[in-house]
């Protein structure tokens, strides 16, 4: 039953997929936040995601699911804000909000959405032709 | 007399292992549809499924010139697949991240191989139902 696996392959790719999501979730919601619990402006996170092999002994060239390998903070400086009457403002009477930018993350947002919506129609299919499998010989 | 009977479930039973195979090859293109220099597989079906029921004269085999190269019997290949060889798919659009899955082909083959599989599900039914007509005589 080989076709068993897609439903690992899939998930695996559904779950890193909805990772990504989650990474975008809270880089939008931090869009606009000042300072952190540590003191310093939100920096906008970003997933990388590498191809894990599965199937026995997780070594099959035809089962390669998906995991996130590392999840990176993107160094870039936030945006500064004159606005000396802020009680984030510094010496000079600046305020660094987060470096997130908004359309980049509607865009990552799109392109994991669809690819999730894939998977899942891939799991769909796979689940459809195995019911069929099941049912072999009976009709 | 009963070997003609079986021989062709035993050829659609093979047909019907390649395509759940191929499924899951496309299914793992799909997954890997964003990670970055994923190079997508596919396999030329015609030619596995001659070489899996032995219509093919001589398992084709992937000649090593190194102890580092990976030989067709050495590439993890288990089931009842002999001597198949995964190919690599040319990117129709070349991307920054060297991924190469097309979605659209991808998807493509994705319903072609379900219905195909279908298609191997439904030879496999009417030759059941074939063969107990015969025995029941009716």
């Amino acid at each position: 039953m080989s076709m068993l696996s897609i439903f690992n392959v899939s998930g695996s790719a559904a779950s890193a997929q909805s990772q990504r999501l989650n990474v975008v979730a809270s880089n939008l919601a931090n869009a606009d936040t000042v300072a952190g619990p540590n003191g310093q402006a939100y920096k906008a996170r970003q997933v990388t995601f590498q191809t894990q092999l599965m199937g026995e002994g997780g070594n099959d060239p035809t089962a390669a699911g998906v995991r996130v390998s590392t999840i990176t903070e993107d160094a870039t400086p936030g945006r500064r804000v004159h606005d000396p009457k802020h009680p984030s403002a510094d010496a000079e009477g600046y305020v660094t909000y987060s470096n997130v930018n908004a359309i980049e993350e509607m865009v990552n947002m799109i392109s994991a959405s669809r690819s999730y919506q894939n998977n899942l129609e891939v799991m769909n299919t796979a689940k459809t032709l195995l019911t069929k499998t099941l049912q072999l010989g009976q009709g | 007399m009963l070997n003609r009977l079986t021989d062709t479930l035993d050829f659609q039973g093979q047909a019907l292992q390649l395509r759940s195979e191929r499924q899951r090859l496309v299914a793992s293109n799909i997954a890997n549809a964003d990670t970055p220099g994923y190079i997508a597989r596919d396999m030329d079906f015609a030619k596995t499924l001659r070489a899996a029921t032995g219509m093919l004269g001589q398992p084709t085999t992937i000649a090593t010139a190194h102890a580092a190269h990976i030989g067709s019997a050495a590439a993890g290949l288990s089931g009842g697949r002999v001597g198949s060889e995964l190919l690599y798919a040319t990117p129709a659009q070349t991307n920054l991240d060297r991924n190469t899955v097309d979605m659209d082909r991808e998807r493509a083959s994705f319903a072609d191989n379900a219905i195909k599989y279908e298609a191997t599900l439904r030879f496999i039914n009417s030759n059941v139902r074939t063969t107990l007509s015969a025995i029941n005589g009716q």
